[in-house]
């Protein structure tokens, strides 16, 4: 979130799509209710079912699962041909003025540079014109006809509220009345908030839905503002935390991209990811990345890693392609992979196509399950009746299953979805021979180091070399880690103007992220994490929950991600001048001197407004972007494709280009393309959800979960199930292109057959919480019936439009 | 008045309600004939954070025993904790359901091994199964570690080890599994970020 979940109650306008915070975060959802009931806050939800979030709402319309981009570019087309902009802000503060470079260009649904063959993009076209002075050009008329703002306007032009009813089968008085609501936020005292979750990112097209509300949200001026923003609404307690460790293939903790195959030596490898500036006068702050980077190295690589071995940087292994979890599926279906560690996960469950993953893990040598639980993915050799349709006897995976303790039984620190990381506190030790997931790492790596060490082997530099200073070097303790992710001096940090004066002396922890150097004397696991554990202490453990400003800032209690900022792009909240948009709620302003107010200034303390350093610091433009240059996969301004599984024969916005049916940039390995299904023998959208009583995979190992909702359902709208002659609580079957699942039928009012491009299209609704292990009563696995496929830039499957055909079982 | 929770509790245990003992002006250093105390006045207050979803709420864990070294603690009851300010005390059904989930039948309890084409599970101790571990990373590490690629660049990677790493466990054990496979040269890792 660019906000955090108690200032959901400073909005005026609530607007969840892609969302269902009532069923998938109701303790946040919470404050969404204190702003309706204290500052007379709108909720609005667009969303393919009327779900428990909706049935509080002032205003619902239904959507087509997969068109959200239609819609969302529908407001955008909305916002501009009436007006409705923040126009101050949107000519400071975002990259509207920007002119972009001639070679660009859009046309029938395809950018400028498609490789059909290679399925990608040559984007050296999608960028700004540059002058002679080495900075973008702009014109700050907005009317040269290549500066953003009008590229904008004319790709926009074509959502047309016609054609979003077309697109998404949202009638057009609905789609206005959605718009209007949106609209009123662009008053500068007006703020509206975003809420999204699995329900934009789970598409083939899922970051260009999220990049659409980004764009809007700089259009009506609400990003940096109290009750304004994008809340993206995480999975797990920690999901926010564990992606800031970067526990992922291309990034190393705290975001910096891993070194790759172009990547030849650090000096080249550094200067790839040092932008400069792109306007004058701006901070840019990624050009501290070599600190950011060199502090890691010497994190894990200690006195080993030197300025002569360029700090061990050819120890970090290069990646050689994707390894994403389908691409890491997919290798090992292919036989690539022989050994896998899944920790706290049940891939078998969570991936698409059941099916496939099961097979994979048939070609493992060795899995090593390290989880509290008996997982479905720890079993997925062994027979359990038709829901686990397998023979042992031909799966020669070796399967080991260590167990581990749970939350309530190691101490730590979870980072909520507002990116305050808390301390926990361990309450009690775990079952049997259970073992903290540290230790258990720790001992697999101290056995293979000892091994390296006595009879050498592959490359054992990196692993005789990496640091393990723990007291107890077989129980590394989470202070320790989180003094280590936090960093420390290793020589006296001096002030680079004066340097007789000495900041932070060697040894001790550092307090922001400030004090790092590229020189060696400064080690920091996450940079993005400095000063959680400073000289004073803990600061995650503060429990302090003072409130003086009454926005819920809280900024003693706990420690939020980056120095304790909790509003991100604060800077924002203020005009040129630097006097708040609404005094109401002031976030931040310039007090002559410097920036004060009620949070930690996403800015140079001492940057006086008429230097022009612009809010949005992490990009070089000091903007934000409405054209996102070369940084998408599938182009700069968000066009809406179809899920790959569509109802329809083409893109209605292109009918007559079969290559912008479907996301053009997309990845579909060979055979998953070929598992696709066709609306002529699957004629039904489905799509997945979650239910208030469960989490995940996870709670239907809980009595108490599994007793309020204990069985597998899907939910069909009354005139489907009328056509299909299923009533209430028939046994059905309903089949993908990849396999069936049986389950109880809820027909219901909540899902609408919707008129979309001249036929009509119903939804079928899946939860996915069962499986054949754990307390509810077994039951087959969603996941066989999706598709794996993903979204262009991050790949996440979609899971949330595809095609199935359902009948009485 | 002046009292923190646990005495809080204490008073409440003489059957009378928190605020009706401060409207009729009690303050807890009044004696009060104890008949019959909460279970949770007697039980150690430990905070924690519910592990479901990225709300994170506050909780409080209540478990027997005082955590002196030979003390077994027993998780008895969980609820929200009153001063998280996201919270505030409330849990959903998901979190009202915690204790369950801590002693779910389904709970591992030592390591376990099923052998290639068995159809069961095997109990073994934790030395057999991390000496097996290692053994086998080792051997394929060894085996198939490339140390540069077909252009002669130093890569320093092993292609055929994957991980999917928990979003469930802390930053703490997320930091250094990760630190750990990269110091391995893993690159096919991935979390329940994008799944």
């Amino acid at each position: 979130m660019t906000n955090h979940w108690v200032d959901i109650k400073n909005a005026d306008l609530i607007f969840v799509m892609g969302g269902n915070p009532a069923e998938a975060h109701p303790c946040g959802f919470k404050w969404a209710i204190e702003a309706k009931k204290n500052r007379k806050a709108k909720l609005v939800v667009v969303d393919p079912r009327f779900n428990r979030t909706a049935s509080v709402a002032d205003y619902y319309a239904p959507i087509r699962p997969g068109s959200d981009i239609a819609f969302l570019g529908g407001v955008i087309n909305y916002l501009v041909s009436h007006d409705k902009l923040q126009h101050e802000y949107v000519k400071a503060y975002t990259n509207a003025a920007f002119l972009i470079d001639e070679g660009y260009g859009f046309e029938d649904g395809i950018f400028s540079g498609y490789n059909e063959e290679k399925r990608n993009y040559d984007k050296s076209t999608w960028k700004y014109q540059m002058g002679e002075d080495g900075f973008a050009k702009v014109d700050e008329t907005l009317q040269d006809p290549r500066c953003v703002f009008q590229l904008m306007k004319a790709h926009y032009a074509r959502y047309t509220p016609e054609v979003v009813q077309q697109v998404c089968g949202t009638p057009k008085d609905a789609f206005l009345k959605v718009c209007e609501y949106i609209a009123s936020t662009a008053a500068k005292d007006k703020v509206m908030t975003s809420l999204y979750a699995l329900g934009w990112t789970e598409h083939s097209v899922g970051s260009q839905n999220i990049r659409c509300m980004a764009m809007i949200q700089l259009l009506l001026g609400n990003m940096g503002m109290a009750g304004g923003g994008i809340g993206a609404l995480r999975g797990h307690a920690n999901v926010q935390g564990i992606t800031d460790m970067c526990a992922y293939s291309q990034n190393l903790p705290g975001y910096l991209s891993a070194p790759n195959e172009t990547d030849k030596d650090r000096t080249s490898y550094l200067e790839k990811r040092t932008p400069k500036a792109l306007r004058p006068n701006q901070m840019n702050f990624p050009q501290n990345f070599p600190k950011w980077f060199t502090s890691l190295c010497k994190a894990w690589y200690g006195n080993a890693a030197t300025p002569e071995n360029g700090f061990a940087f050819d120890w970090l292994p290069k990646l050689g392609g994707p390894g994403d979890t389908l691409a890491i599926f997919h290798a090992m279906f292919e036989g690539k992979i022989n050994g896998f560690i899944c920790q706290g996960f049940n891939p078998l469950s969570s991936v698409p196509n059941k099916k496939k993953v099961g097979d994979a893990l048939a070609r493992l040598k060795w899995m090593v399950v390290i989880d509290p639980l008996a997982t479905d993915t720890s079993e997925f050799w062994k027979p359990h009746g038709e829901f686990n349709d397998v023979k042992p006897a031909e799966i020669p995976t070796e399967v080991f299953r260590l167990p581990a303790t749970l939350f309530a039984e190691n101490s730590g620190t979870f980072t909520n979805s507002g990116r305050v990381i808390q301390w926990r506190w361990k309450a009690a030790d775990g079952p049997g021979d259970a073992k903290d997931d540290t230790e258990i790492i720790a001992a697999l790596f101290l056995r293979l180091k000892a091994m390296y060490a006595k009879d050498g082997g592959a490359f054992p530099d990196p692993i005789l070399n990496l640091t393990w200073a723990y007291t107890q070097p077989a129980k590394p303790s989470p202070e320790e880690l989180l003094r280590e992710i936090n960093g420390k001096a290793l020589a006296d940090v001096v002030d680079p103007k004066d340097p007789t004066k000495v900041l932070v002396k060697a040894g001790e922890q550092l307090p922001s992220f400030a004090m790092l150097r590229d020189d060696g004397s400064t080690a920091c696991g996450n940079w993005i994490y400095c000063g959680s554990w400073s000289q004073a202490g803990n600061n995650t453990a503060r429990r302090d929950n003072s409130d003086p400003s009454g926005l819920g800032q809280t900024l003693n209690w706990g420690f939020a991600w980056p120095v304790n900022r909790r509003i991100l792009y604060n800077r924002a909240s203020a005009d040129v001048a630097g006097k708040p948009w609404d005094a109401q709620r002031t976030v931040l302003k310039w007090t002559g001197t410097a920036w004060g107010g009620n949070d930690i200034p996403d800015m140079r303390p001492n940057a006086a407004p008429e230097e022009n350093v612009m809010p949005f610091i992490m990009t070089p433009e000091g903007v934000g972007r409405l054209f996102s240059r070369e940084l998408m996969a599938e182009g700069p301004l968000p066009e809406h494709y179809e899920p790959f599984e569509s109802p329809l024969d083409n893109n209605p916005m292109h009918p007559n280009n079969p290559k912008a049916k479907s996301n053009p940039a997309a990845r579909v390995y060979k055979g998953d393309m070929e598992a696709f299904g066709t609306a002529k023998d699957f004629p039904y959208v489905a799509t997945t959800y979650r239910l208030v009583e469960h989490f995940h995979y996870w709670t239907k190992f809980s009595q108490i979960n599994a007793i309020m909702q204990p069985e597998q359902f899907v939910e069909l709208g009354e005139e489907l199930a009328k056509e299909k002659g299923i009533k209430a609580g028939d046994k059905v079957k309903i089949r993908s292109n990849r396999g069936f699942i049986k389950a109880v039928a809820v027909v219901t009012k909540r899902i609408k057959t919707l008129d979309v491009d001249g036929k009509k299209v119903h939804t079928v609704g899946i939860p996915i919480h069962y499986g054949f292990k754990g307390a509810t009563r077994p039951g087959f696995i969603t996941n066989t019936l999706t598709p794996f496929v993903g979204d262009a830039n991050t790949q996440t499957p979609e899971y949330k439009a595809f095609l199935v055909n359902i009948e009485k079982a | 008045m002046n009292m923190n929770r646990r005495q809080f509790f204490k008073v409440c245990s003489a059957g009378l309600t928190g605020s009706s003992i401060a409207v009729m002006g009690f303050s807890p250093t009044a004696a009060l004939a104890e008949v019959r105390t909460f279970k949770l006045a007697r039980a150690t207050e430990t905070r924690n954070i519910c592990p479901y979803c990225s709300v994170s709420c506050g909780v409080l864990i209540y478990s027997t025993g005082d955590k002196s070294k030979n003390s077994q603690s027993e998780i008895i009851h969980i609820e929200g904790d009153p001063d998280n300010p996201v919270n505030r005390g409330t849990l959903c059904p998901k979190g009202a359901g915690l204790r369950d989930m801590i002693q779910s039948k389904d709970r591992l309890k030592w390591p376990e091994v099923r052998e290639a084409g068995s159809s069961e599970w095997k109990r073994i101790s934790w030395n057999e199964a991390l000496d097996r571990i290692a053994k086998h990373m080792k051997a394929d590490r060894d085996a198939n570690f490339i140390a540069q690629n077909a252009d002669g660049l130093t890569v320093n990677r092993w292609p055929t080890m994957g991980a999917l790493v928990s979003s469930a466990s802390s930053n703490e054990a997320g930091y250094l599994t990760v630190k750990t496979l990269r110091g391995l040269g893993v690159t096919a890792l991935d979390t329940q970020a994008r799944i």
